[in-house]
């Protein structure tokens, strides 16, 4: 078998940047938490909001440094293995990125190391600021890439001269059809990935019996968080579908495998889509459903993949069913907090083994859904890789595929390395819970002296 | 206006050059602390090497995406030639990075430390020795046609450009060792001026190997190095050098705490500078200048805007957090 130097470098830059998202999918989130957690610590003294502070910012530490050293990987990526795509499209999205890294990069970076070395060297209140700033950071980082990426899905404000594009109006370019949709569906799927974490560690707490105070404001606040977010998010992803089938009518085909086009079309529960045979095996579908959820209308027309040229579509399997795993855990979530409100409602909410379990189960819900949301949508935008104009074969650098293979492969490797020890150690730091210090549950008698903390005050412990 | 058009990449042929420079300098030291932590002696020592610098790493480390980015944005085809032509070394830069990186978080969580230890000093090694071989690829020549790549897989690969990678690994040693003496005192402050002795001589040794090497190599440098009128320009640079690294042994055997780290500083400016003005106006020799990698006007522009007003913006609160975390480094400052 021979190796097509543009599968491997399409497979590498899927898995570095599936791995790289699920850290700032997270960080975002918790940075607006931990701001949260101090700025109520400042404003009420309850000791409980400094402990989750001092508990999740290492948890925070963890992850975020996960993601500086795999972001650092991305910025090269598009030089090392898609020259071409970077030689056309670098005039319009290189200032994006550099854009990127001057507003937030900077600030998160340099605040970080505020945030977790300056608790006794700056004031309470430079301390908290610092704690803000880093959650701006991570916004505004998300504001850059997702306008640059969106760019790429439906892109404006330019002109194509010799197979470069050169930007002519760059309101156009930053605020592009899809970016507000798309900026909107991502933060809020960033803050549930993170209030499923926190309500599955309360949770689990809960289960064992520790923790007691931590547990029931984790589990108070993720409730009311999540029944708010939820319908919310399921609103901005139908907004941002409509947005879709306006600009990318092929990828919305594809996520629901309509190959004929027509009026009242069906919503495909489940199905097995076979694309050499333009067709759909074993389908259960809800007749007029799919035109109702995207037309808004009972009888709405919808456009089918056979209405596209066989080399302007994209992968119809992958996208049909990654869709559909993103949906039905954005109905999950929303069972669980629909449920949460109820059981607060009834004063249950501490006291429910089964809906805490539940919502254990529940705690990787967010990164699964946030990873198959971006598979939908960026398989769907195959064959391109800015859409409609520039193929995704003519992106590619001029690099041998034994190189890309090697590469590919160590990453592989490295990155199964450090995220298996960045889970292992958070896994931990949960595992010691918020009212306990690691070094003291660890060894009694260490061999070289216990690393003091930066807690101001150890002999504070709750139950 | 046809002016500002034609020196707009001359504006940002110095901004790509101040940020990497700005990198250069400070991921330098936290990656030489990391080459010498190899010789650190136990966990005690380890711990204060590592804290002198675990606050401020992740920033300093920004400027490399800076620089990437950066080159993306204003010369792109120097970044599109550079990435494939370097594809292996660079890669594995990252790789390297990666381990230096989580070893800050993972070392402190760790029980058996020998792990992230090794992952700490290798990566900050490996890292070093592939931006060291980077730098000598670029100074000998790639083989391009317009914006993109046509040299082979290891074309990099020359005794010049290993030189260049095991310099720069004496010479971020040497960062490291004067930041150590500035952040660290007793026992540890007296070991690093001890090496800060030894690597001194070996970055003398390696600058002038390159600077003998280089007018061997392809391309125009003979005729740049010892040709008039062009030779006037570069003459201060060895003399600079000869007296930087006077004034550096002196502070050194003097015992002075800041002045070591500041002559390095200073030794790298002079090397740095040497470099830019033997390349110039070329941005990858020997055929992309920096007008011919341009890119577009309304590109450059655009970013300039917001360069002017957010660059110094960066280096104000940059510098506000190493004076928040300014004097001498203590074991216990974790929040670990």
């Amino acid at each position: 078998m021979s190796l097509d130097p543009e599968i491997l470098s399409r497979v590498q830059f899927a898995f570095v940047v599936s791995f790289h998202i699920l850290f700032p999918a997270f960080t975002i989130g918790l940075a607006s938490w931990l701001a949260m957690c101090e700025g109520l610590y400042l404003w009420t003294r309850r000791d409980v909001y400094r402990r989750l502070y001092h508990f999740w910012v290492k948890i925070f530490a963890v992850s975020f440094g996960m993601g500086v050293v795999s972001g650092i990987v991305m910025s090269f990526q598009f030089g090392t293995n898609w020259s071409r795509f970077a030689e056309a499209t670098a005039p319009v999205l290189g200032p994006l990125f550099t854009y990127e890294v001057l507003t937030a990069f900077f600030l998160e970076a340099t605040f970080l190391g505020i945030m977790l070395f300056g608790w006794n060297k700056v004031g309470p209140k430079l301390h908290f600021i610092a704690t803000v700033t880093v959650g701006l950071g991570t916004t505004l980082s998300a504001f850059w890439i997702l306008s640059a990426n969106s760019w790429m899905h439906t892109p404006a404000g330019f002109e194509i001269r010799d197979g470069v594009f050169y930007p002519v109006d760059w309101w156009k370019i930053v605020f592009n059809p899809s970016f507000p949709y798309r900026l909107v569906h991502m933060v809020l799927a960033a803050y549930l990935t993170t209030a499923f974490v926190i309500l599955a560690v309360g949770a689990w707490y809960r289960l064992k019996g520790t923790a007691h105070e931590s547990a029931r404001v984790m589990l108070t606040m993720g409730v009311g968080f999540v029944s708010i977010v939820t319908p919310l998010q399921i609103l901005a992803g139908d907004l941002h579908g409509l947005k879709t089938l306006e600009y990318q009518p092929a990828k919305i085909a594809a996520m629901e495998a309509h190959w004929e086009t027509e009026r009242g079309a069906a919503l495909a529960l489940f199905a097995w889509p076979d694309a050499e045979a333009e067709t759909n095996h074993y389908e259960i579908a809800l007749p007029n459903v799919a035109s109702l959820i995207l037309t808004h209308e009972w009888n709405g027309e919808l456009t089918g993949l056979k209405d596209f040229p066989r080399d302007e579509r994209p992968p119809v399997a992958p996208i049909f069913f990654s869709f559909r795993i993103m949906v039905g855990l954005g109905l999950l979530m929303l069972v669980a907090g629909v449920t949460g409100l109820w059981l607060a409602f009834r004063r249950r909410l501490y006291d429910s083994p089964r809906y805490h379990r539940f919502l254990v189960a529940m705690a990787p819900s967010g990164f699964v859904a946030v990873l198959a949301g971006w598979i939908t949508t960026e398989i769907g935008r195959q064959p391109y890789t800015v859409y409609g104009l520039m193929r995704t074969s003519d992106s590619l650098s001029p690099v041998a595929a034994p190189s890309v293979a090697a590469t590919l492969v160590t990453f592989v490797v490295v990155y199964g390395i450090v995220f298996g020890a960045g889970l292992y150690y958070i896994l931990r730091i949960i595992r010691t819970g918020p009212e306990r210090r690691p070094d003291v549950t660890q060894s009694e008698t260490p061999a070289t002296p216990a690393r003091p903390l930066a807690y101001p005050d150890e002999s504070t412990s709750e139950t | 206006m046809t002016t500002t058009i034609d020196l707009l990449p001359l504006v940002w042929f110095g901004i790509i050059g101040f940020g990497v420079f700005m990198y250069v300098l400070l991921d330098g030291f936290v990656l030489g602390i990391g080459i010498l932590s190899g010789f650190a002696h136990g966990e005690y020592e380890r711990d204060i090497m590592m804290n002198s610098v675990a606050p401020i790493w992740d920033g300093n480390e920004t400027w490399l995406v800076l620089g990437g980015t950066g080159l993306l944005a204003a010369f792109p085809a120097a970044y599109t030639v550079l990435l494939p032509a370097l594809y292996l070394p660079l890669s594995l830069m990252l790789i390297a990075l990666i381990f230096r990186g989580v070893a800050f978080e993972f070392r402190f969580k760790a029980e058996r430390k020998f792990g992230w230890n090794t992952a700490f000093n290798f990566g900050s090694i490996v890292a070093t020795f592939c931006q060291g071989v980077t730098l000598g690829a670029i100074v000998q020549g790639v083989a391009t046609d317009g914006a993109q790549y046509v040299g082979g897989v290891f074309d990099w690969l020359s005794p010049f450009s290993l030189l260049t990678g095991v310099s720069l690994v004496v010479g971020y040693a040497l960062l490291g060792a004067t930041w150590m003496v500035m952040k660290t005192a007793g026992n540890l402050q007296q070991k690093a001026y001890g090496w800060s002795r030894m690597l001194l001589t070996g970055v003398i040794v390696c600058m002038a190997l390159v600077s003998l090497y280089v007018p061997f190599l392809d391309g125009d440098y003979a005729q740049r190095w010892f040709g008039l009128p062009h030779a006037l320009l570069l003459v201060p640079f060895p003399l600079a050098a000869v007296a930087v690294s006077y004034a550096l042994y002196a502070s050194v055997l003097r015992r002075s705490e800041y002045w070591p780290f500041l002559l390095s500083l200073a030794m790298f400016a002079v090397g740095y500078g040497g470099l830019a003005a033997s390349f110039w106006p070329h941005i990858i020799p020997p055929d992309l200048t920096i007008w011919n990698a341009a890119a577009p006007p309304e590109s450059q522009r655009f970013l300039l805007v917001g360069m002017v007003f957010l660059l110094p913006f960066i280096l104000f609160y940059t510098g506000w957090s190493y004076w928040i975390f300014r004097g001498k480094v203590s074991r216990d400052m974790g929040y670990h």
